[in-house]
């Protein structure tokens, strides 16, 4: 355990220094909110007919994906693809450790230190000014807390893969930017899930990326009944079980192939 | 006058050549980039799906908006991909071979990077607009066509000024660029809707600072022929209004030289 904890302090330290990106961030992902919330409020005011989501429910989604945007997969890591083109992954692979568990440690140092700088003020602006609402209730709280742990860990899991899958350069690229596309859409990124046509929400729900946002977003509104809470988990769960074992498959296959150039 | 626009053709010659190399990578992404705006289109459809209008707006109309400042965007960031990535140029050094060569520096940057791969963003610019056009409950006169084309050209001019803006920031400053994102990206979303649908500190920032409405908003309202509700001006005046992203240009351009004259190598 304590090389990979090693890796995720080390990489932790290193995100840190990026105040001034997230300070940009930050100004930005605010600027983004508000087009959304104005959005909404002229979709809403146009239509009596009931609608899955009540619009400070809407506005309250997009603020809490403005505070966790960073969550979702779609960063891949340039110094690891690096590694890969240069050949550098030669020495990772001699470490005495398991580059599965290393680059997990990594990505989620990579997550969680931004993800929390961007999240902090924001959940502070958001809630006394922006109509982002509180907790429907302290359990829902404290679901909303287990099921963004678990997002986190999905998004990780899903990132190792992606970045795995960049061993295999030409048809790797595409794959992951097929990957990052199916999570734009389908983890509530774009559009609050429940907006989508109702057609449409039971292959939504399957997927494995609502796990990332929207089951946690949903059961902080309450918009998701909490009963519910315990079965939800267990498919985020078994989401990153089968990432997890999907990576450990795919790094086992691309590394029996890999051939290291130059010296 | 000839001659730079013979050596921007020239480059982009080389650029689509040497792109077209690696023909499956590249179909690829040109795929993938279509597939992800296609969900941009997905989502103005689910919405029009759920609520059936947007303030008096039918779908066919707001997705005049959608076509036209998309293939703006497109065409923009196509051609002037170079000053988006002009902060690498200059960190690297690399800025200071383009100085000593007897040409202009905007046209080198403009050409240092040209993606094909933009094709993505245009392709489903242009059917969303053409979807549009048709289904919208107007005949196409020329003058309408020529209004649509106008609006498309400020467009363009006016997204080019900013990541010609973008660029010159990073004279001073290769941090925090990620900002001009908001009007670049934020833009995009932004008009893709009709503007009277935002509150008015926001419509005002996009006709006054940024000038993006003036490029998009007037015409469509005038090809339309629908009131403008946010300052009732006459048609007249609407469609010259894409003329601002001309001007707009320009003065993104004397900005850039101001810059160059001030810059200092980042040596080694």
């Amino acid at each position: 355990m304590r090389p990979y904890w090693a890796v995720f302090r080390a990489r932790c330290a290193t995100v840190f220094q990026y105040r001034t990106a997230a300070l940009a961030g930050f100004c930005t992902q605010l600027f983004w909110g508000f087009i959304l919330v104005m959005i909404y409020q002229a979709f809403y005011r146009s239509s009596n007919s009931p609608q899955p989501m009540s619009l400070q429910q809407v506005i309250s989604y997009i603020w809490l994906g403005q505070a966790l945007l960073l969550v979702l997969p779609w960063s891949t890591d340039r110094d690891v693809m690096q590694m890969i083109r240069d050949g550098g992954v030669g020495y990772e692979l001699i470490k005495p450790a398991r580059l599965y568990w290393m680059w997990f440690a990594r990505f989620l140092a990579s997550k969680v230190v931004p993800m929390t700088m961007r999240s902090i003020p924001m959940f502070l602006i958001a809630i006394p000014f922006l109509g982002l609402q509180l907790p429907a209730s302290i359990p829902a709280a404290a679901a909303f807390v287990a099921a963004m742990m678990l997002g986190v860990v999905l998004s990780t899991s899903i990132v190792v893969c992606i970045n795995i899958l960049f061993f295999w350069t030409v048809s790797g690229e595409g794959l992951s930017q097929m990957l990052i596309v199916l999570t734009f859409l389908f983890s509530g990124t774009y559009i609050p899930l429940p907006l989508l046509p109702d057609w449409s929400q039971c292959v939504v729900n399957f997927l494995p990326f609502r796990g990332l946002i929207d089951i946690p977003f949903r059961l902080y509104l309450g918009q998701l009944h909490l009963g519910k809470a315990p079965g939800l988990l267990l498919v985020q769960c078994l989401w990153i079980i089968f990432f997890i074992l999907l990576g450990h498959l795919l790094l086992r296959s691309s590394v029996k192939k890999v051939v290291i150039q130059g010296g | 006058m000839k001659d730079p626009i013979a050596l921007w053709l020239k480059y982009i010659k080389q650029a689509i050549r040497s792109q077209l190399q690696y023909r499956a990578s590249f179909l690829m992404k040109v795929f993938g980039q279509l597939i992800l705006h296609a969900l941009e289109v997905v989502v103005v459809l689910a919405l029009f799906d759920r609520f059936g209008a947007l303030k008096g707006w039918r779908l066919p109309e707001v997705l005049l908006f959608y076509g036209i400042v998309n293939i703006s965007f497109a065409v923009a960031e196509g051609i002037g991909r170079g000053f988006d990535m002009f902060s690498h140029l200059v960190r690297s050094g690399d800025f200071d071979i383009m100085l000593l060569r007897p040409r202009s520096t905007a046209l080198q940057v403009a050409v240092s990077d040209f993606q094909l791969m933009r094709l993505g963003r245009l392709i489903q610019g242009l059917a969303v607009l053409i979807w549009g056009m048709m289904a919208v409950d107007i005949t196409w006169s020329a003058s309408r066509i020529m209004i649509m084309l106008f609006s498309i050209s400020g467009a363009i001019c006016l997204f080019y000024g900013l990541f010609v803006l973008q660029a010159t920031i990073s004279f001073w400053t290769i941090e925090s660029l990620e900002v001009m994102n908001m009007f670049t990206y934020g833009g995009v979303q932004t008009t893709q809707y009709p503007l009277e649908i935002y509150q008015k500190w926001f419509r005002h920032f996009f006709i006054f600072i940024i000038p993006l409405g003036c490029v998009t908003y007037f015409p469509v309202v005038a090809i339309l022929g629908r009131p403008d509700t946010i300052f009732n001006s006459p048609f007249g005046l609407q469609i010259f209004t894409p003329l601002i992203g001309l001007i707009f240009l320009a003065i993104s351009l004397q900005v850039w030289q101001f810059g160059v004259k001030h810059y200092r190598s980042t040596g080694s």
